[in-house]
């Protein structure tokens, strides 16, 4: 059987190819935003006194996360719908999103927050620093940064999760294809193209959590200028570490 | 006609779990061949060999295993392979997971201390005897718990099979509901299926990983 890939065809559609990455993009943007800011609450409410609210993020945490991301739309989307309460697929599927990464980046934020050393939390108490400040300067802030990387892979996996929201006809890349490799007849062509753009996505997601933590982090930049600083003013010095430098310098002493 | 949500639904569920325990078993078996190869090819020495591999890792995880699928699925059927949607889902399937175990386990071979490669070195081993005998054995024990915790991952991903028409626990769930139309029972239902495969694989990943941090506390 002869076939060749010819990508001809699909040439007209650009713009909505690029209409559907702005979708995609615009999705998972809302839905970190949102759900990083959901999860940080629920990071703060497991390790709250109370049992019981302890336990109900504890439940949540674990239900997202042990459940497939696909069952959770159409949990979302059609079991809401049978019950009577209505919504467009764009927000089904934000809201879906959503609630997943709000339960991973919770973990993940949890993680960080236990390691936090208890010392600087009692330091910071003996200053006289409200709750709220320890939460934000002391615990909240370090932690972030230094769970920051595993953040921005869940970000990533989350944007490839948003293909899922094609199947509820969510208006998405993943969506468009299967519109338009229905339209030209040519499927593997499109989903090379999509798989091509998703590449490009990542690439660009990962750019700008590259940007924002350079941006958020003012600490790590600030200790970056310090060391090359540093590293700048130790060149022309000798130190004991350089032992042929040093042995020259030591030489060139002597015979002057 | 609609019915309501009897026991043969029930049990027409539960043997549906079986096909994506299949599909994970096999997924999770050609995803660790793979994987081993990506491995072995990545902490390579020799430029040819870890570049393309590099390229190879980046690629998939860039790309939703979704559009994977589709690829695989219409790509073959296009060159004359009507293939059965197991062996599509379980292709692609695999794909993905070698690229990403194979990037687990180099974190594990690379967090093995340098000293370990060196004293192989002197003892004159080979290249593979060093892997075989010296960084494997230790590195294994470092990667079962992110091994684990990925196992959850790809049951999970199983049910992405169901957009290619294999009948796994989603798409069960899906021809169930088309004819009673009852999505809130029937998905949480699903859900809760899922949940009880992947939720004692979750656990034992943490308590291995705990154990594991023990001397680092």
């Amino acid at each position: 059987m002869d076939f060749s890939l010819n990508f001809a065809p699909l040439a007209p559609y650009w713009p909505v190819f690029l209409l559907g990455a702005w979708l995609t993009l615009k999705m998972t943007t809302v839905a970190i935003i949102v759900g990083v800011a959901v999860g940080t609450l629920i990071a703060f409410l497991k390790r709250s006194n109370h049992r019981w609210i302890s336990q109900a993020c504890s439940v949540y945490i674990e239900a997202v996360r042990n459940t497939p991301f696909l069952v959770q739309i159409f949990l979302l989307y059609f079991g809401l719908a049978s019950l009577g309460i209505h919504m467009p697929t764009f927000a089904a599927a934000v809201l879906a999103m959503i609630i997943n990464i709000a339960a991973y980046a919770a973990e993940i934020i949890r993680a960080g927050l236990e390691s936090v050393p208890r010392g600087q939390i009692e330091a910071a108490e003996c200053l006289g620093l409200s709750r709220w400040r320890i939460a934000w300067h002391v615990m909240l802030q370090p932690s972030i940064e230094r769970v920051y990387p595993a953040l921005t892979s869940q970000f990533l996996l989350m944007m490839q999760a948003s293909a899922m929201a094609s199947q509820i006809s969510a208006e998405e890349l993943t969506a468009i294809a299967n519109t338009v490799q229905s339209d030209t007849f040519r499927s593997l062509e499109t989903y090379i193209v999509v798989a091509c753009m998703y590449l490009a996505l990542s690439l660009l997601v990962k750019l700008l959590a590259w940007g924002c933590g350079e941006y958020l982090f003012k600490r790590r930049r600030v200790i970056r200028r310090a060391t090359m600083e540093a590293a700048r003013r130790r060149v022309p010095s000798t130190s004991p570490y350089q032992p042929k430098t040093a042995a020259k310098a030591a030489n060139s002493g002597s015979t002057s | 006609m609609i019915g309501s949500f009897s026991w043969q639904h029930f049990f027409y569920l539960v043997q549906s779990i079986w096909w994506t325990l299949v599909l994970s078993g096999l997924a999770f078996l050609l995803g660790s061949i793979g994987g081993f190869a990506v491995l072995l090819a990545r902490i390579s020495p020799r430029r040819w060999l870890w570049m393309p591999t590099l390229i190879y890792i980046e690629c998939v995880q860039g790309i939703p295993l979704l559009i994977l699928l589709f690829i695989v699925y219409y790509g073959l059927s296009v060159y004359g392979f009507a293939l059965p949607a197991l062996v599509a889902a379980g292709l692609a399937m695999m794909v993905y997971t070698s690229a990403y175990l194979g990037d687990i386990w180099r974190g594990c071979v690379e967090a093995m201390p340098r000293p370990q490669w060196e004293a192989a070195e002197c003892l004159s081993l080979t290249r593979w005897q060093t892997l075989r005998l010296v960084i494997i054995p230790q590195a294994l024990r470092l990667s079962l718990p992110p091994t684990v915790g990925f196992m959850v991952q790809v049951i999970k991903m199983t049910s992405l099979a169901s957009v290619i028409g294999f009948i796994e626990l989603t798409r069960a769930g899906q021809i169930i509901n088309n004819s009673i139309f009852q999505p809130f029972l029937i998905f949480s239902l699903v859900g809760a299926f899922y949940f009880v495969l992947c939720y004692p694989l979750s656990r034992w990943s943490q308590s291995m990983e705990k154990k594991l941090n023990v001397s680092n506390r």
